[in-house]
């Protein structure tokens, strides 16, 4: 910042500009829902997106997503927040949940009437089936609460929020990647710096508000469900603007990776009958969990896998794996139920699973940390008076963000369920905020140069490190050092190897300097985003000195509701830590206390 | 072995040609997009698109010796070497692999891609039998990849007025969805010698799909609402 010197003037000058009343940033389920909700309302809404909306990582989400609709058992909202709530390690912010819950019907409805082709039951209704952490009564019998279509619910949710935003006419970007934002001195977020992938040329996007909905950051690790483009581009953008990142000690596993490969197997397999088996043949689950047993929540069921083989009970030459079942559900229900993971398994594996267990081991899947936000989607940081005061024009929503209503733990079928809701929350407030806001605000010259140097850095020539070499490195550390199970040496150590490869990026050269579509470029700009976000999570991790969730100490195996009962924020500024009280406050219903997590 | 890949950066390269690689030690499972994955490593100005690396997001539809296919679905083992990996053909190459689909989403978007109602919204789900919803099977699954509108010549001559099979795929997916009211009109926008008519059956579509749609059958099944709607 500072001095604007002649070459970047240039630059300025002859930078193209637009301008929008609302930016999103993100086309996955969060991004595209928010933007239907602006569209609906007439303000004039552009959706950023670095790849064409429906390659979003929406798309591979496969078992579906939770509502109390009780078409197939009885059910109601409020269990659905008690099991979200328990869920999470009791880390969840009980307002949230209760809205998430409360609305969860309402919103699936809306998905139907959009268009979305769910699996049907006899009478007419949508499908929903048993999934882990479910049950009817705060803790009874198991509930089957998570709507379907077939085992690609997120392929249809996606596709159908892309096709109703192309009737409401949206504007969209499709295969630009975002820089960073732009800030002015009051703290007010202007829109962003995005760079137009096919041209290799920047361009402003000016709005009064923007959101950010970029989904996770998977790729911090080497084997995980996510798709390459999960770099937490988002995050990364907040870190840079000063905003901390809340809960990052919080990965989720999933139990149901191909082993050795990652690709997901949904839990909806296990939702649908399936179940785990060790070497011996045994269903190892009803020792861990005796009532819920393979429908425990995802950190418990990936715990005990990794203890199973870790004992010497896994199955396959070097016993490294465990084996998920399926053959005894017969050909028709695999057809019908679980076409899409029975395709996964005939191509990745060369088996078919309606006669032979797959081969499964926990892999990355989720980040339940991310954005500190409010219910309405606003993003919140402790600044002067308060831990939660909102930062004017910038949201969040979806996995980037961090309502919290996932806390320690999220449940299956509660990720596509938070996109719609708080992705429509964040529409509904930011309409609200423009109603108040109807001038865009003088843009900040020096925050664009800003960005613009991240950029240009890029074209620097000569020898280095290659993006590559890098980021393997950077994703084997976090493997290693910040996996399922954790202690204070190992997680010491990788924030030592974390903090070596950030000061090596510098180092770090492109041989491609071309402009045109030059993916080498965006690869490099992820890097930098992985980077900032792996930090992120190893010293949030090292730092929580209690077992909640899927953050699971060796060192201190038991919850520490009195000391760590408190989220994270962690600021990329001095790499430093700071915590905000829970809200333990529902909006209409009693508050659940924690007590022991057991299924 | 052997990859031999079709390059083309426009600021340098006055016309496109092939460029051979080489890669050793790769397993038999190693899918094509790990391959070219490794190839970028060794040469990161080679440009391709590519996300899920699951086959379910439709991002890196290529030519993979002579067909249009997903590379991270496409097992080198299945294929005859050296591998021949070329951009989806007939559509205009913006850098190496990666190609122009304006065309292909335009002609998506011309279908209507969503349901059409005029009935007041019931407050909770509208209601399909199993039956209506699996008439829906076959059609709902695309991804969007584009390997088989780029296979098809009719496509290929007139991708300004033919629809192309996956936006006709499309439409059908509408035309059978019990809950869609716009049935006349859609049909009544594809009448015509090209939106659909173009079609001259010659299957590429079909045989190509990663995902085993058969937008061939999709075609022939709007040809038929289409005769019983004028008559």
């Amino acid at each position: 910042m500072g001095v604007t010197n002649y070459a970047t003037f240039g630059v300025l000058m002859n930078i193209r500009r637009r301008k929008f009343d609302s930016l999103v940033i993100g086309a996955g389920g969060g991004g595209l829902r928010a933007a239907l909700q602006l569209a609906q309302a007439d303000a004039n809404v552009a959706v950023v997106s670095k790849v064409f909306p429906t390659r979003s990582h929406t798309v591979a989400a496969q078992g579906g997503i939770n509502a109390a609709l009780a078409n197939v058992l009885p059910d109601n909202w409020h269990w659905h927040m008690y099991d979200t709530i328990k869920g999470s390690d009791y880390l969840a912010d009980q307002d949230a949940v209760e809205y998430m819950c409360r609305t969860a019907s309402k919103l699936v409805y809306e998905l139907e009437h959009a268009g979305v082709p769910f699996s049907r039951l006899e009478n007419g209704k949508i499908y929903q089936r048993p999934f882990g952490g479910q049950s009817q009564d705060f803790g009874g019998a198991q509930a089957a609460r998570t709507c379907a279509a077939a085992d690609r619910t997120g392929h249809v949710l996606l596709h159908t929020l892309y096709q109703q935003n192309i009737h409401a006419k949206t504007h969209f970007f499709d295969e630009y990647f975002a820089i960073d934002l732009i800030k002015d001195d009051d703290g007010f977020i202007l829109g962003a710096v995005v760079l137009e992938i096919e041209t290799g040329e920047p361009m402003i996007i000016e709005a009064k508000t923007t959101l950010l909905a970029t989904g996770g950051v998977g790729r911090i690790y080497r084997t995980n469900t996510n798709a390459r483009i999960n770099t937490g581009d988002g995050m990364g953008m907040a870190l840079r603007a000063g905003i901390p990142l809340q809960d990052m000690e919080f990965f989720q596993f999933h139990p149901t990776g191909i082993a050795g490969k990652g690709m997901l197997i949904t839990e909806g397999s296990r939702g649908e009958g399936g179940y785990l088996l060790n070497k011996h043949g045994e269903r190892f689950m009803e020792k861990y969990a005796p009532n819920a047993k393979d429908l425990a929540s995802r950190d418990v069921v990936s715990r005990a896998i990794f203890t199973e083989v870790k004992e010497g009970r896994g199955v396959g030459e070097n016993g490294d794996h465990v084996l998920l079942k399926l053959d005894h559900l017969g050909a028709d229900v695999v057809k019908k139920r679980l076409p899409g993971i029975r395709d996964m398994c005939l191509t990745f594996l060369g088996i078919d699973p309606i006669d032979t267990p797959i081969p499964i081991y926990p892999t990355a899947h989720y980040t339940m940390g991310g954005i500190p936000t409010n219910r309405h989607g606003q993003v919140v940081v402790p600044i002067r008076h308060s831990a939660e005061e909102t930062i004017p024009g910038l949201y969040a929503a979806g996995e980037c963000a961090c309502v919290s209503v996932h806390g320690a733990n999220r449940l299956g079928g509660n990720s596509l369920l938070d996109i719609v809701v708080f992705g429509r929350a964040a529409g509904n407030h930011i309409i609200d905020f423009l109603k108040d806001h109807r001038y865009h605000r003088p843009i900040n010259e020096a925050s664009i140069e800003h960005a613009l140097a991240r950029l240009s850095r890029w074209d620097q020539k000569g020898d280095g490190e290659s993006v590559d070499g890098l980021r393997s490195e950077l994703q084997k550390e976090m493997e290693d050092h910040c996996g399922v199970y954790r202690t204070q040496d190992i997680l010491d150590e990788g924030v030592k190897k974390i903090q070596a490869i950030q000061k090596r990026l510098p180092d770090v050269r492109l041989t491609d300097h071309s402009k045109v579509f030059n993916t080498a470029r965006i690869e490099a700009l992820e890097l930098e985003n992985l980077v900032e976000v792996a930090l992120a999570t190893v010293h949030s991790a090292a730092a929580r000195h209690e077992s909640r969730g899927a953050h699971s100490r060796v060192d201190f195996p038991d919850r520490d509701d009195k000391n760590w009962l408190k989220h994270t924020l962690y600021y990329a500024q001095e790499q430093r830590l700071d915590y905000k009280p829970v809200r333990m406050q529902p909006l209409t219903v009693e508050s659940f206390p924690p007590k022991e997590r057991v299924y | 072995m052997r990859f031999s890949i079709f390059r083309y950066d426009p600021d340098k390269d006055q016309k496109p040609y092939m460029q051979d690689y080489e890669l050793e030690g790769l397993s038999a499972d190693t899918m094509v997009l790990e391959a070219i994955t490794k190839i970028k490593v060794m040469d990161e100005t080679l440009s391709f698109r590519r996300s899920c690396g699951e086959g379910v997001c439709g991002s890196d539809g290529m030519n993979i010796n002579g067909s249009n296919r997903l590379a991270c679905i496409t097992p080198i083992s299945e294929l005859k070497k050296p591998i021949v990996i070329r951009p989806l053909p007939g559509m205009p190459v913006i850098k190496d692999l990666i190609v122009d689909l304006s065309q292909f989403f335009h002609q998506y978007r011309s279908v209507k891609p969503y349901l059409i109602t005029h009935d007041p919204e019931p407050e909770i789900e509208r209601l399909q039998s199993p039956e209506e919803r699996d008439r829906l099977d076959g059609l709902y699954e695309c991804i969007l990849c584009a390997c088989c509108s780029t296979s098809c010549p009719s496509f290929w001559w007139n991708p300004d007025k033919f629809r192309g099979p996956a936006a006709l795929l499309q439409a059908s997916r509408f035309i059978e969805d019990s809950r869609d009211q716009a049935t006349a009109e859609r049909l009544s926008e594809l009448d015509g010698p090209y939106r659909l008519f173009r079609c001259h059956t010659i299957m590429n579509c079909t045989n190509v799909c990663p995902k085993h749609l058969n937008p061939s059958k999709a075609i022939s099944d709007i040809k038929k609402q289409l005769v019983k709607h004028i008559i």
